[in-house]
């Protein structure tokens, strides 16, 4: 237990010193409620949707968390490059317990950035439809975190460099936030477009968030939920395995 | 006291593909020794740590650390030894104080005994007025005071250093060496080290051993390497028994890492 909370707490002193990178990271979801949401709103209630931002905000709030757990995860290879690895390695512990305790501490940090990017969708005009959700709403953020931080521990296990980076952000990362559903209703695509969606954890994420959040679940919440969950366990297995493979 | 030796390496053999890094090689390091390993770059050097501190599984041979078998008992290997690594290994985004703790935490030493063992440390190494500062700030050769700082908190019987004193100025050297010595003698620790600097292992080390192409080219005192090389210096010996050819190396991508690291964190 100590082991995982001195690696957890690691995350987070070091998360929390680096402002920057607190503030750079917010950026982006902010660009995106403010130019996507009152850009497409008019268009958006002209189509007879309602609100975008109602619709938009979870997927934002979605987006921010799967991007700092990704970092987080990728941040294994800084931790191999600059050393630092090496002295989790060498010491008496367990990889698991490694892993449990980097995961946790890289899905705690997406978290917060998730809850900040809640918060500040408020302050713009996002209303929560119904309190009582709200904890399940934040279920679905952490397994949002769990799991793409397991996945990036997963691929940077599996890196040397971060020469690859750009092929994950791009032929990942990117697509896996535009293909979620994030921004746009999953009802009426087009079949193939649809399947591709399906088979992305995310949208499943993003629909939980919409349903306990704004009540507009389009697969439905015990779904997103159960999907979530065993997701989540898989690519955690995968990533300590990925992890424990590790060479020095 | 069976077991007098704390490290004893029988016929090990480490191969990456076809390539053997450590091929056939044999010694002995009796407790409370202080242990030289010589070697031009690429001999065997670093791979041989990393066997012997269980970062990598042997291909063949035996070896038993503090009486442990690294491959079978690792946890127990692992606790026994303290390590400082070639590269630095801090994590510069903490201050020294939670490098300490975090060390003390994987190591499984009690707060109470950590805070204790941290404080003491820290004075030795003469770092305990900079404990709360980040690492990030810190000179090359703090850093290796407080690595070697931190390799010690769960009392080691051996303590591995791989290139101490690479890029350090004399007077930090000097000082790091001391420690060293002082602890190898009141605590009776065991000490085995790589280094490139031959009046260094002259200096310190009980015994010496040269490795070139994966394999022990000779092993001894230092007035023995000299004796049996017909050389004055060690730094002679050295070069007699390795040629004077210089070695390549691959510049891997880690080495080129290596640089900007050295450039942007000092």
């Amino acid at each position: 237990m100590r082991v995982i909370h001195a690696m957890w707490l690691r995350q987070l002193k070091k998360y929390w010193r680096s402002k920057p990178r607190m503030i750079g990271m917010l950026g982006q979801p902010m660009l995106f409620l403010l130019a996507f949401g009152f850009g497409f709103g008019p268009i958006f209630e002209k189509a007879g949707q309602g609100n975008y931002l109602m619709f938009l905000a979870p997927g934002v709030i979605a987006m921010s968390i799967l991007f700092t757990a990704m970092f987080a995860g990728i941040e294994v290879i800084w931790d191999r490059q600059f050393g630092f690895l090496k002295e989790t390695l060498v010491a008496p512990v367990s990889r698991t317990e490694i892993m449990i305790g980097k995961t946790l501490g890289g899905a705690t940090v997406a978290f917060i950035q998730g809850i900040i990017v809640a918060i500040i969708s408020i302050a713009i005009g996002f209303r929560i439809t119904n309190p009582l959700y709200v904890p399940l709403a934040l279920v679905f953020m952490f397994l949002i975190a769990l799991l793409f931080t397991a996945l990036g521990t997963a691929i940077a296990s599996r890196m040397e460099d971060m020469q690859a980076f750009p092929l994950i952000m791009n032929f990942l990362i990117m697509p896996i936030f535009f293909l979620s559903g994030a921004l746009f209703p999953l009802e009426g695509l087009p079949t193939t477009f649809g399947t591709i969606i399906r088979i992305n954890p995310l949208a499943y994420g993003v629909d939980g968030l919409r349903g306990t959040l704004s009540n507009a679940a389009h697969i439905g919440i015990h779904i997103d939920l159960g999907v979530m969950i065993a997701v989540t366990i898989v690519i955690s297995i995968i990533g300590t395995y990925c992890f424990s493979k590790i060479e020095i | 006291m069976k077991n007098e030796s704390a490290i004893t390496v029988k016929k090990l053999v480490k191969k990456f593909k076809d390539f053997k890094a450590v091929d056939n090689i044999s010694f002995d390091v009796k407790q409370g020794e202080i242990f030289a390993f010589l070697g031009p770059n690429g001999a065997g050097k670093t791979t041989t740590i990393k066997v012997l501190t269980t970062l990598l599984h042997p291909t063949e041979g035996k070896i038993s650390v503090n009486g442990f078998d690294p491959v079978k008992e690792t946890d127990k290997t692992r606790s026994s030894f303290g390590i400082v690594f070639q590269d630095p290994t801090l994590d510069v985004d903490l201050t020294a104080n939670e490098n300490m703790e975090f060390h003390a935490a994987m190591y499984h030493v009690s707060k109470k005994e950590a805070k204790q063992r941290i404080e003491h440390l820290l004075k030795l190494m003469e770092l305990w007025d900079r404990k709360d500062e980040l690492v990030k700030n810190f000179s090359g050769g703090m850093k290796r005071r407080l690595e070697i700082a931190r390799g010690l908190i769960h009392h080691p019987k051996i303590l591995f250093l791989d290139e101490p004193t690479l890029g350090l100025d004399p007077q930090t050297r000097n000082k790091i060496w001391t420690y060293i010595k002082d602890l190898n003698k009141k605590q009776n620790m065991t000490v085995f080290f790589t280094t490139h600097y031959m009046e260094e292992a002259d200096e310190v080390a009980d015994t010496i051993a040269i490795i070139d192409h994966g394999k022990i080219l000779i092993q001894g005192t230092s007035n023995k390497l000299k004796q049996k090389t017909k050389t004055k210096s060690l730094e002679q010996a050295f070069l007699k028994l390795t040629g004077r050819s210089l070695r390549k190396e691959n510049g891997s991508f880690k080495e080129t890492f290596r640089n900007i690291n050295r450039m942007w964190r000092g």
